[in-house]
């Protein structure tokens, strides 16, 4: 166990190496110098530079690079260029948003996943699997920023259980923030908990015609006993894989989910960011996430090891 | 009881049966109708559209649906039928270069890892495809937006780089349990190497499952860039969309809301088509399914 | 009174018609064996009694158990007769067993389910059933998974899990087929001692004459669904009536004619072959580890000959065959074919490689199924450097097809459209094409029924006397080595421990590791040569 997790997280730490390289490469590859981009054309060569040093865009590509992730490391995200505070403030406010929504829609969607799941493929070919395949077949396809306007449509605008959107913030109380991400949470957690269910039932299905489960109803379980317990935590593995890829695309399909209920999270960050030429931010936000989805890789494969014992006895 | 072994490949050939059954398969049935229904339209929008969707016509803006303009129009005037009919060009464009983009670069890539089972090559291949499948398409999308500008040829770069470890690692999970197969080692006592084994044995043997794969891919591909366009990093004015249809209905929604409606629709029709259509294909190649049903 | 009574059982699975009118009963303490090739409908029998049938399965006609009426009993009922009253166990041990659960539980579950005892208890009888099908404590703690334990080991965990309750009745399905013959027997031994111990009934499925005859009271042969004979064993063997029961003895025994003029003329010459592999890194920083597959083998085979090579999984054999066939590089010793290295410059050599062909185990793995047969039979033309085209190509198809007992007309075939012993006559037209002079047979007729193998074994003995044929004959399978080879080898661990003329290491074998093998081989009565 001890090895594979050394192993695995030797594999986190390369993961980031490349992804800050190919992010840092490719926020340097662009033309334009935000010095040049902040002070405008008139601006005097030595300002110029004097503000280059200020932002650490003098000295070699390498001193860069170590210079933003060392600066990372130790929690400095560098300025942005266009608000001219530290960007790691501006990810901290916005962060406190996007990750309770993206671990609100996680919850949601797993936990209407794993009944609906379960309850279809212990009664395959039933009325029952007939609906929950159906839709949830509704569910893959629908786009989920367009099931959120039509949520803000029903809810907001005709029945007014919920604002349209905004985010009063944290300070004004839990249930009011939570009441004003439900919205956004179900239109995030609608189609990951279609895919989720449908794979929680083809692995279910799978693992039921598995030998070892003709063996447990020899011995005499009745088909639930045997579903319970030999089916179900061997069809986990599966469905951690799909659970783990869900967050990092929560995480990013907030990014346009907040554009429809006016969020201020990390996505209407990067938007603007994005639209000033702002290049820090989106290179810091960018990395952040990659970090995020990095980790939950990690703690889904630690996981995997928990539920099979091949796993830890390897390497 | 048949082997076991039978069933991890679907027989070839006899292609009569393979009709008969596709027809029986319901699935199969409304898929492939409900894509036919918008690439036709597509199609159909090159020669012809209810009306000309270059024009204003501000006398006629935001009027419901009626038997002027079926779908009713924008705050343009423009009619929205014809916005959609012109619109699934660009989804369709987009999710079809996607998909070519991730083939043409997955299944080599897939087919080189396999053949080299263990090796490195094999091991930075799959390392370097777990890598892009761990950041969010739409995170790609979004680099490449900022470094080189919003377009809809850029989304097709983000889409497809996105596709490229998802073929890549169908094709090589495929070809690795075809690797141990008999006929592979026959082919190698005959003195063909990796190479043209590959194409020659192990590619016929996957088509099946990257023609389902692609499918799936495609309607990814539309439900990408329709969200794409939508925050505006896709297709850009004045070449229509859905997604940025929806985009521009949003201000509107509360009184206008079939604006917002119908391009939605066409989203969720067209990749539910796709949807239906992968899983008809799916149990149509699986041998397992075929049994039971005949 | 019979323990189990099936009386006209019939079996329908969405309407085809599985079993008819099977009848049988089982004593307490009798060994019943049911014989059938596969499709006979021995499993589904079994499957049956414990109402573990496919969906859409209809029975008809009655099943009693120890006073029971199988086919009345409800669902909820059924639970609580399988595993108390009659247990089971499987062909593939492989897969029987719960990967993430340890074997203590696994074991530990068949009495929890049906009797209300603390985990503790239920846990220490997990143990005492694990004792007695001889997995001891200090190597076998019940903390153990079953990846852990090799497929002979982990059918002992299964046939614990199936005896922890003292069923009235044992029934196994193929329970040794999966198993190397050494292991086979200790299984067969295990079962037989449980059985005579408990004095609980026992029905034997399996397709092996021989193996059901060694330990069964009681033989009933299945074909198609129906019961063709029954009758005390080994009387039985004697005294056969129906036509298909004495066609399957005569193949189980079948030997075929064989005319053999082996010329003193070495064809291949194997010396001093060492085959390593590396493995994975056990530590980061750690010398790789190494195994010897192959360990230094010797022999030669001579023109015309038909040589065996005999061991279980895992000793090596599989290696050395692609070893032979030039498919990897040696890591010590040479193999000359007609004086050639079959490998130079760390490449094949294609000079050799043409002249000899080989025919693999499985007759469904070995053709690409979206090629037709004529493209499949041409595939070693590859090695030719002018291969036949047009007329030339076509004639050659037909030659080979025909040879082999099919028509010329099958090459538009697919491979799907034929049996399994019709594909093994494929995979061998496939090796005529390019006239080689050594055939390797690797386990060629080991997944074929015994009817379709006899069959095969006589052609491949006329294929030999007709175009001057060596053959390589590797095999787990000592009957089929002994009726087909000249000479044989036996192999253990990477090693060659005993070689000789094949009627001598059969009659008298010398090396300890032979005797164990040849003992252990399952073996006819001797009645059944007077059928």
């Amino acid at each position: 166990m001890l090895r594979y997790t050394l192993t695995r997280l030797l594999s986190l730490a390369i993961s980031l190496i490349v992804a800050s390289v190919v992010i840092f490469l490719a926020i340097e590859i662009l033309p334009g110098d935000p010095a040049a981009f902040m002070l405008g054309v008139n601006a005097q060569e030595d300002t110029l530079n004097a503000l280059r040093d200020q932002l650490g865009l003098n000295g070699s590509l390498w001193e860069r690079y170590a210079s933003w992730v060392g600066g990372m490391l130790s929690g400095d995200f560098g300025t942005s260029y266009t608000y001219r505070t530290p960007v790691a403030e501006m990810i901290g406010e916005r962060l406190w948003i996007s990750l309770p929504l993206a671990l609100y829609a996680l919850a949601l969607s797993t936990l209407i996943a794993f009944p609906a799941g379960i309850w279809a493929a212990s009664k395959r070919g039933s009325a029952v699997d007939v609906t929950v395949m159906g839709v949830t077949q509704l569910g893959v396809a629908i786009p989920n920023f367009w099931f959120a306007m039509l949520m803000v449509v029903v809810f907001a605008i005709n029945l007014r259980w919920f604002s349209a959107g905004g985010f009063p913030g944290w300070d004004e109380g839990f249930w009011i923030s939570i009441k004003s991400l439900t919205l956004p949470a179900i239109a995030l957690a609608l189609p990951q908990a279609s895919i989720l269910a449908r794979v929680m039932r083809s692995a279910l299905l799978d693992t039921l015609s598995e030998d070892f489960v003709r063996t447990a109803r020899a011995k005499g379980l009745s088909r639930r006993q045997a579903l319970r317990r030999h089916a179900l935590r061997n069809a986990l593995i599966p469905v951690l894989t799909i659970i783990g890829l869900q967050f990092s695309f929560l995480l990013a399909g907030g990014i346009i989910i907040e554009n429809v209920f006016y969020l201020p999270g990390l996505g209407r960050l990067i938007f603007q960011a994005i639209s000033a030429r702002d290049l820090i931010v989106v290179e810091s936000v960018v990395m952040l996430l990659v970090f995020a989805v990095v980790i939950v890789n990690f703690a889904v494969e630690i996981a995997y090891a928990l539920v099979d014992p091949r796993l830890r006895h390897r390497r | 009881m048949s082997d076991p072994r039978t069933d991890t490949l679907p027989p070839s050939g006899a292609p009569v049966r393979l009709w008969h059954l596709a027809f029986r398969s319901r699935n199969l049935v409304i898929g492939l109708a409900l894509t036919l229904v918008f690439v036709i339209g597509a199609l159909l929008s090159f020669l012809w559209t209810p009306y000309d969707i270059t024009g204003l016509d501000i006398a006629n803006k935001i009027k419901p649906p009626s038997a002027r303009n079926l779908l009713g129009t924008d705050h343009f005037g423009r009619d929205i039928l014809s916005m959609i009919m012109v619109g699934a060009r660009t989804s369709i464009a987009v999710a079809v270069v996607a998909v070519g983009i991730g083939m043409v670069f997955g299944v080599p890539l897939g087919l080189w890892a396999a053949a080299r089972k263990g090796s490195l090559l094999d091991e930075v291949i799959m390392r370097a495809n777990d890598l892009v499948f761990a950041f969010p398409s739409l995170l790609i999308a979004i680099l490449i937006t900022a470094i080189f500008g919003p377009s809809a040829v850029n989304a097709i770069i983000a889409i497809g780089i996105f596709n490229i470890p998802v073929f890549a690692r169908l094709t090589r999970s495929g070809a690795l349990s075809l690797w141990q197969r008999d006929f592979i080692l026959a082919a190698r006592v005959a003195g063909k190497n990796s190479a043209r084994i590959s194409v020659e044995h192990i590619l016929p043997n996957v088509t099946n499952l990257l023609i389902v794969q692609g499918t799936i891919q495609f309607s990814l591909g539309i439900l990408a860039e329709a969200g794409l366009s939508y925050v505006g990093l896709g297709a850009q004015p004045p070449t229509p969309s859905w997604g940025r249809m929806l985009a521009e209905s949003q201000t509107m929604i509360s009184f206008a809301p079939h604006m917002a409606l119908f391009p939605g629709l066409a989203i969720l029709l067209t990749v539910l088509g796709l949807n239906l259509m992968g899983d008809g294909l799916r149990d149509l190649f699986d041998p397992k399914l075929q049994r039971s049903r005949t | 009174m019979s323990l189990l009574k099936i009386d006209n059982l019939s079996l329908d699975i969405r309407r085809a018609a599985i079993l008819r009118d099977v009848s049988l009963s089982v004593d307490p303490g009798q060994i019943v064996g049911v014989i059938g090739e596969s499709g006979s409908g021995k499993s589904m029998t079994a499957f049956s009694v414990m109402q573990l049938l496919p969906e859409g399965a209809r029975c008809t006609g009655a099943i009693s158990l120890s006073g029971h009426d199988i086919l009345s009993l409800s669902e909820a009922e059924m639970c609580k007769l399988r595993g108390n009253d009659v247990g089971m166990v499987f062909q593939e041990p492989m897969t029987a067993l719960n990967p993430i659960r340890n074997i203590g539980d696994q074991v530990a579950e068949t009495i929890l389910i049906h009797e209300d005892v603390p985990k503790s208890e239920a846990l220490a009888r997990a143990r005492d059933a694990l004792n007695r099908v001889e997995l001891p404590e200090d190597r076998f703690p019940l903390t153990r998974y079953p990846h852990e334990l090799s497929g002979g080991q982990r059918q002992r965990v299964v046939i614990a899990m199936a005896i922890a309750l003292r069923p009235s009745l044992l029934i196994a399905d193929e329970p040794t087929t999966a198993l190397d013959v050494t292991t086979q027997a200790q299984i067969l031994d295990l079962l037989t001692r449980l059985v005579r111990e408990d004095g609980m009934g026992m029905l034997m499925i399996s397709h092996d004459l021989a193996v059901v005859a060694d330990m069964a009271d009681e033989i009933v042969i299945m074909q198609k669904g129906e019961v063709v004979e029954r009758g005390p064993s080994p009387e039985i063997f004697g005294n056969l009536q129906h036509p298909y029961s004495i066609s399957l003895l005569a193949a189980s025994t079948h030997a075929p004619d064989r005319s053999v003029q082996s010329v003193d003329d070495p064809l291949l010459s194997v010396r001093d072959v060492v085959r390593t592999y590396t493995l994975p890194r056990k530590k980061l920083f750690a010398a790789p580890g190494v195994v010897e597959a192959v360990r230094g083998v010797s022999f030669d085979l001579k023109r015309g000959e038909s040589l065996g090579l005999v061991g279980e999984s895992g000793c090596g054999k599989s290696t050395l065959t692609r070893a032979i066939l030039g498919l990897e590089e040696v890591q010590g010793g040479e193999i000359l074919f007609d004086g050639d290295p079959v490998f130079t410059g760390h490449k094949a050599n294609r000079d050799v490689r043409r002249r000899m062909q080989v025919v693999f185990q499985d007759p469904y793995g070995s053709f690409n199924p979206r090629h037709r047969v004529d493209r499949l039979v041409c595939e070693p033309f590859h090695l030719l450097d002018e291969p036949p085209k047009g007329a030339a190509r076509d004639e050659a198809i037909a030659e080979a097809l025909t040879s082999v007992g099919l028509t010329p007309e099958d090459r538009f075939k697919y491979i799907h459209e034929f049996s399994g012993g019709q594909r093994q006559r494929i995979a061998i037209a496939r090796a005529l094409m390019i006239k080689p002079e050594l055939i390797i047979l690797d386990e060629a007729v080991s997944a074929l029924d015994v009817q379709v193998r006899a069959q095969i074994l006589d052609l491949l003995a006329d294929l030999s006397a007709r175009f001057g044929l060596s053959y390589l004959f590797i095999s787990h399978d000592l009957s089929v080595v002994r009726v087909i080879t000249d000479r044989c080898l036996v192999m253990k661990s990477g090693e060659i421990v005993e070689q000789g003329a094949t009627e001598q290491v059969f009659a008298n074998p010398q090396h300890p590791y032979t005797r164990e093998l040849i003992a252990a081989a399952p073996d006819l009565p001797d009645t059944a040569g007077a059928a």
